[in-house]
């Protein structure tokens, strides 16, 4: 039994027509479907926070969302952070301070990262590791984390000036 | 893993989805899918169809009505955490709601979601309880009310049967007066809790205790209001004394064990966090009747 739905998507701004199997997940069908793999897939049970994207410019596990509930919706992924070819200020803080090791956290770090400073300017130390609770590290310890969200959030204000 | 194949509905009105219910066979309900999509995805379960409730407009509301305050089952933990009503009303709701999951489960994760599933330790769950929260249930043959004291069956089991659905949460709001306390202890902060607390204290212009409010979670498959140590409280002056005997009396509260916190545990956590609970709302209390 296959179950399917078509769908429209933007994604990173561009808009995607796609038949889906309703039972595929929004992290599948962002890495399958539409080969955009720097979303990563972790636990596949929403404790990991890997797979973290933007739908609607609001934080969600994408492995607990189908890929049909996104219909009409936009998403921001991380192929969607850095603006022609150059890295954004968070992306270039987490290079500057060496916030990741594998890696492999990291695509859902920044997506978590880039809604906190929206709607947080000025974050304190202690926000800032609140809002990372939702995402593992297994490499880093966290504090390169901390320490590039905490440069990022100054550079930004001073930009905005 | 991945959910196996089922047949996905999205209604966008009750009527609808109490229709499908009503006609389906092994069929499950879509609120935020913090919970439901991981049992999917590890398989624990197997729905024929998918019955997604994130289109129904009805059940998405939060409204204020003189002393209660009615939840759509389907507003989500964000919705509840930025409204200015939560704040203007309910600060306790807003105080628990910090400690409910992270902002990401928060962006999709419901209240009615949260009530449904019925973690004994949901911050949620909680506050509906001492709250005295009334749900309203749905169904092909209508709708009825149930009181939260009545809502569990045992281990994470509601009373909802087959056909039906949570549609609404009503709350009775605290008094303006009312000082209040959100405490828990968790290994991990969004971790569901071992042991949580929540008070409610309002004090008389002597300042008396006139009216008190506690949930505890943790101890067994649901919170426990605590009707005997609330009684013994009122008619005191806030003190020390009080609250330890109080704590006391919340410490000798039957537990259970798992595999990863024992009884005894449990019921030293409910001691401390009833001391910290009453504590707190008194000194929230003193502090709202000196303003006055």
């Amino acid at each position: 039994m296959s179950d399917k739905r078509n769908i429209t998507v933007t994604v990173n701004g561009n808009t995607y027509e796609r038949e889906v199997d309703t039972r595929t997940t929004l992290v599948d069908f962002l890495r399958h479907d539409l080969e955009l793999t720097g979303t990563h897939v972790g636990c596949e049970h929403g404790v990991c926070g890997a797979c973290t994207v933007l739908v609607d410019g609001k934080s969600v596990r994408s492995c607990l969302m189908l890929a049909v509930q996104a219909d009409e919706q936009s998403i921001l992924t991380v192929e969607g952070l850095a603006l022609g070819g150059q890295l954004n200020i968070l992306q270039q803080c987490f290079q500057d301070h060496h916030s990741l090791q594998c890696g492999f956290c990291t695509s859902g770090m920044l997506m978590t990262l880039t809604e906190f400073l929206r709607d947080h300017p000025e974050p304190t130390e202690q926000e800032v590791q609140e809002v990372l609770t939702g995402n593992l590290c297994r490499c880093t310890g966290y504090l390169p984390i901390i320490s590039a969200t905490l440069d990022a959030a100054r550079k930004m204000r001073e930009g905005s000036k | 893993m991945k959910p196996v194949s089922f047949k996905y509905h999205d209604p966008r009105h009750l009527d609808e989805v109490v229709d499908l219910l009503s006609t389906l066979e092994n069929a499950k309900l879509l609120a935020g899918g913090q919970t439901l999509m991981p049992m999917m995805n590890f398989r624990y379960l197997m729905p024929d169809h998918l019955i997604d409730l994130n289109k129904v407009e009805a059940l998405d509301f939060l409204q204020v009505d003189g002393d209660y305050m009615s939840i759509g089952a389907m507003t989500r933990q964000r919705t509840l955490e930025f409204s200015s009503d939560m704040a203007r009303h309910c600060p306790i709701l807003l105080q628990a709601l910090h400690f409910v999951g992270h902002r990401q489960t928060r962006n999709r994760g419901t209240m009615g979601g949260s009530l449904c599933h019925f973690d004994p330790a949901a911050e949620l769950v909680n506050m509906t309880a001492l709250l005295d929260g009334k749900l309203q249930i749905d169904s092909k043959k209508g709708a009825r009310e149930v009181s939260i004291a009545d809502f569990n069956q045992g281990f994470l089991t509601t009373q909802i049967a087959e056909g039906e659905l949570l549609s609404r949460i009503r709350l009775t709001l605290p008094h303006a007066l009312d000082g209040f306390a959100f405490v828990e202890f968790a290994r991990r902060h969004g971790d569901f809790a071992i042991v949580a607390c929540s008070s409610l204290m309002r004090l008389n212009a002597k300042g008396e205790i006139e009216s008190v409010k506690i949930a505890l979670s943790g101890l067994g498959a649901a919170p426990i209001r605590p009707h005997t140590i609330e009684a013994n409280l009122l008619g005191h002056v806030p003190s020390n004394n009080i609250f330890i005997e109080a704590a006391h009396a919340a410490n000798q509260i039957e537990s259970v064990s798992d595999a990863y916190v024992s009884a005894v545990y449990r019921q030293h956590l409910a001691r401390i966090m009833t001391y910290r609970a009453l504590s707190q709302a008194a000194k929230c209390a003193q502090e709202k009747l000196n303003v006055r």
